[in-house]
């Protein structure tokens, strides 16, 4: 039961070969089993999961069932979930109860979806292996010595184990494509601004985008479709029409004209990840598609201007946490300043405070130019570069990640290397494009990712290459083995 | 030395919007703490901020008015500083793309001239709560119902010379603002507040000297006396060889002074930058020209045109334009009566010193426009001289009815009736011979005696007119 995708967990529901409680119950059972072993959560909400499949069931006995009713899922803990813990995996929040739901939790709660757990991330979505938590680290169920991938970790190691068939993930710099490539699995991070960030913990604003962790594209065209869409409460969200994103699946890719940035091609990349997305052009290719050489001269800046522009972002973001109002408070504070540096100092882990402290100083006034406007215009002349590419090509192929998933511990103290890793994933959020991470291969037993990058809102063609490619290929089907089969 | 005094001011206008500025929370006074914050204005994790776009509208109507240049595209930025007060640890601001930029507004001086002060820019910003430090017993408790209410920040060129002319700046943004509806103006509620920048030079001088920003002021006469206090204590320091430090200083009216509060060095560096929950403010053309037309007369246009109108002095014509709705009360009246001076003096005069005894506001005053110039007819018409006018109003102004109803139930209609009157003068003529006799002998000032008691015998009803035509022929007859 736990090995089949969304959509056909879908169609069994809908022939009422499960129930919505049978499949709740399957789930949290195996969450009972091994979740502890990957630490994949920060709570699970069993009781409001079981009313929830209920009711579900109700709808799918009255007839009235969508595609995605009484399908079970996990939400990254970033998502605000009223009545509970929403802990944005830090400790600063670890007793907030967030007294609304998210865009994104309410429209798939109106889609019926059920709501197993709350899973673990990096703290404030700060990370690329999971392992700043405050919770802890969550591991890979390829391989419980190696991370799974951040900031959306605890969501991708969970549908990757097959702990829940779907999970929602917020991606800033890769945060949902880089952990997809890293536990085998498929990640959708749509075009800023297709989804509403309402309710979804800011880290750094003008890059942050929910999005989807599931095993297909096809889930991910569900899950979009229920999703995206403008909301009133947030101004960045945009007001585009949200087609059936399912129901473009299976266009013909005679034609497409596929771009491979050569810039991603670089010596950092590992040998068998680049045979792996070779691989994956070939694919391409069978189907119809051209695959071409293109330029993306300035995306190598990516890393650097990210790095500038996203603890900017997140510096003044985070100043709300100061202990007055919710969250972590420093126990007695003999005034205020000690108030707020004990809270901040104590509630906050080491990669926050030194994105912080980062985004704090390139705003200092004699810096703000040198680094916060220069980053700004480097973000338009990487944006500039992908426009340019898709002049003359539809699609971007290349690798999600350098290196398959790496050892727990091996890049914690050394931060840019860690930050190397999401060298590919992050100019398509400086560029505000949408991307997917699709499993293209195995590297010593180890999920390799392929990225596809789309224009603007054209995730029905993002979501059609990757579907036509997961018909043609099984990675996808691949799932950890072990206690998680 | 003679020294120049070089002044600016900021001023903060409480926007009138109905919710505040980035939230649906209410922005109405005086609610019970906390009772007015949403989510957004308690910066909740998650939430964001949605731009009111009635609070941009009342910003083109100032720039409009203020002949200032409406930015077709403006930016909101955040100002970060940590303050209790302040929930999200930002400030969301308007920092180098203002919605408004580079206008004048002309003010009149207390010599009459004119001058006119440039204001170098308004732009839109959300207002911090509220830190209350008593009775929390060691504790501050904080009070969000003002985060997030809607504020119009106006910052004047240092074109001013003096306290007196940065009050009359001030009193001209008052009226502004209430003109065009989009600030109640309540100073002491904070509505309406300015932080004032003070420097000295010697006179002739180019350059600027240093300056202080005196913060928070909230009445006419704390910005007169904060910066006089300012103005001498700056001059103090340089003539006895020192120099004035830049920083911000608080008036303490109870002391009359000001005080440090936090110097250059201590200041915030506010890392401003572009608030990216927020999209540029985009205001067209047609969304300008919408606004132009639904402006209101402005004070000036109103002054000139109660000149040209109403036959009135520049200056009266200045005190019955102070605010629309006492405007309107004199129009109201003036179409009513013939005489308008008369309809002036009586606006300015009784009703405006009934008014501001009872504490009351022209919009609320119990006796209407139409009843007051209901009087004012009876006066035209003979009906009760001026001086059975002011008794006749006293008792409109206590709700005992219309002038007619009161007059007639008093009976205080003018008596004019020429046999009755010469009645009433023999009567007193015969009642005082005495002084009759000192009259005949040439003593005239008597004559105002002889008036007197013939207006006291008939209570003041005869025609003032009459009784000295009437009195005079008798007297000498």
């Amino acid at each position: 039961m736990h090995t089949r995708t969304l959509a056909e967990l879908s169609a069994a529901l809908h022939a009422r070969e499960v129930s919505s409680v049978e499949l709740t119950r399957h789930f949290l059972a195996r969450i009972d089993a091994l979740a502890d072993k990957l630490n994949a959560f920060v709570t699970v909400t069993a009781d409001a999961a079981l009313a929830q499949a209920e009711a579900a069931d109700a709808v799918l006995g009255a007839g009235e069932a969508g595609p995605l009713t009484g399908i079970p899922l996990v939400h990254k803990d970033i998502f605000c979930t009223r009545g509970v813990r929403t802990s944005c995996g830090s400790r600063m929040l670890d007793n907030f109860v967030a007294p609304y739901d998210a865009f994104a939790v309410e429209r798939l709660a109106e889609a019926g979806m059920v709501t197993l757990a709350k899973a673990n991330m990096d703290e404030f979505a700060m990370g690329s292996s999971n392992e700043t938590s405050w919770y802890g680290p969550v591991r890979n169920p390829w391989d419980l010595d190696k991370v799974p991938g951040g900031s959306s970790g605890g969501s991708a190691a969970a549908v990757a184990a097959r702990l829940a068939p779907a999970a929602t993930g917020t991606d800033t710099g890769g945060s949902i494509r880089q952990p997809a490539a890293l536990t085998g699995i498929t990640g959708l991070k749509p075009t800023y601004g297709r989804i509403s960030r309402f309710g979804m913990i800011a880290f750094a604003s003008s890059l942050d985008q929910a999005g989807t962790l599931t095993q297909t594209a096809e889930d991910a065209a569900l899950m979009l479709t229920a999703m995206a869409g403008h909301d009133p409460r947030d101004s960045t969200s945009v007001d585009e029409p949200v087609p059936d994103y399912r129901a473009t699946l299976g266009d013909d890719l005679e034609g497409l004209r596929v771009g491979v940035p050569r810039e991603f091609f670089d010596e950092g990349l590992d040998a068998a990840n680049a045979a792996a997305v070779q691989a994956a052009l070939d694919e391409f290719r069978k189907l119809g598609a051209t695959v071409e050489d293109v330029s993306l001269p300035n995306v190598g800046l990516s890393v650097p201007a990210y790095y500038v522009v996203a603890p900017a972002e997140c510096s003044s973001n985070l100043s709300r946490y100061d202990g007055v109002r919710f969250g972590y408070r420093a126990e007695d504070p003999v005034d205020l300043e000690d108030m707020y540096k004990r809270s901040r100092g104590e509630g906050f882990g080491a990669e926050v405070k030194r994105r912080i402290m980062t985004g704090a100083y390139v705003l200092s006034a004699g810096y703000y130019d040198a680094y916060y406007l220069k980053a700004q215009r480097v973000r338009q002349l990487i944006a500039e570069d992908f426009r340019q590419a898709f002049a003359s090509v539809d699609l971007l192929l290349g690798p999600t990640t350098p290196t398959p998933a790496f050892a727990l511990g091996a890049k914690t103290d050394d931060p840019v290397t860690m930050y190397l890793n999401d060298i590919y994933t992050i100019g398509v959020n400086l560029a505000g494009l949408p991307g997917m991470s699709v499993p293209c291969g195995m590297v010593d037993g180890l999920p390799v990712g392929l990225q596809l990058i789309g224009r603007h809102f054209d995730e029905a063609g993002l979501l059609n290459a990757a579907h036509r490619y997961q018909q043609v290929t099984d990675w996808h089907r691949l799932a950890p083995g072990g206690e998680f089969a | 030395m003679t020294w120049e005094v070089v002044i600016g001011l900021e001023i903060h206008a409480q926007l009138k919007t109905a919710s505040k500025i980035f939230s649906g929370a209410a922005t109405a006074f005086g609610a019970e703490p906390n009772t007015q914050a949403c989510l957004v204005d308690l910066g909740y994790p998650g939430v964001l901020p949605v731009l009111n776009r009635e609070a941009v509208r009342m910003a083109v109507r100032f720039g409009l008015a203020s002949h200032s240049t409406v930015a077709p595209r403006s930016i909101f930025a955040r100002k970060n500083y940590f303050y209790p007060d302040l929930p999200k640890g930002y400030q969301i601001s308007q920092y180098e793309l203002p919605v408004v930029h580079d206008g004048w507004v002309d003010i009149t001086l207390d010599d009459g001239a004119v001058k006119r002060v440039g204001i170098t820019r308004a732009h839109l910003e959300e207002d911090a709560g509220k830190s209350l430090h008593e009775d929390f017993h060691g504790l501050s408790g904080i009070d969000l119902n003002r985060a997030g209410t809607p504020l119009l920040e106006i910052v004047s060129e240092p074109d001013l010379r003096s306290a007196r002319e940065a009050v009359a700046y001030m009193k001209l943004i008052h009226q502004l603002v209430r003109y065009l509806d989009i600030c109640d103006g309540n100073m002491q509620e904070g509505s309406l507040r300015c932080d004032a920048n003070v420097s000295v030079r010697p006179l002739g001088r180019h350059e600027f000297g240093t300056r202080a920003e005196i913060k928070n002021l909230n009445s006419f006469r704390f910005i007169e006396r904060a910066i006089n206090f300012e103005v001498e204590r700056q001059i103090d320091i340089i003539e006895s060889g020192g120099s004035v430090v830049q920083e911000t200083r608080l008036y303490d009216s109870a002391r009359d002074e000001t005080r440090p509060m936090r110097s250059k060095e201590e200041a915030n560096d506010y890392r401003y930058f572009p608030d990216p929950d927020l999209l540029p403010v985009e205001i067209d053309r047609a969304t300008v020209d919408e606004i132009r037309a639904e402006l209101p007369e402005l004070p000036w246009e109103k002054q000139d045109r109660l000149v040209s109108d109403y036959g009135l002095s520049a200056y009266d014509a200045s005190l019955l334009s102070a605010s629309r709705a006492m405007a309107d009360y004199f129009e109201a009246v003036a179409s009513r009566v013939g005489d308008k001076k008369v309809a002036a003096n009586w606006v300015m005069g009784d009703l405006s010193g009934a008014l501001n005894k009872d504490g009351i506001g022209i919009e609320a005053s119990p006796v209407s426009a139409e009843a007051l110039a209901g009087m004012l007819c009876r006066i035209e018409d003979g009906t009760i001289s001026g001086k059975i006018a002011k008794s006749v109003f006293e008792a409109m102004w206590a709700g005992e009815g219309s002038a007619d109803a009161i007059i007639e139930a008093r009976g205080l209609k003018q008596i004019t009736d020429s046999g009755a009157i010469q009645a009433v003068i023999q009567q007193v003529l015969a009642d005082n011979p005495g002084q009759l006799e000192q009259y005949r002998s040439g003593k005239d000032k008597l004559f105002g005696f002889f008036v007197g008691q013939v207006m006291k015998a008939t209570r003041g009803q005869a025609n003032p007119a009459e009784v000295n035509k009437l009195l005079k022929e008798m007297l000498n007859g």
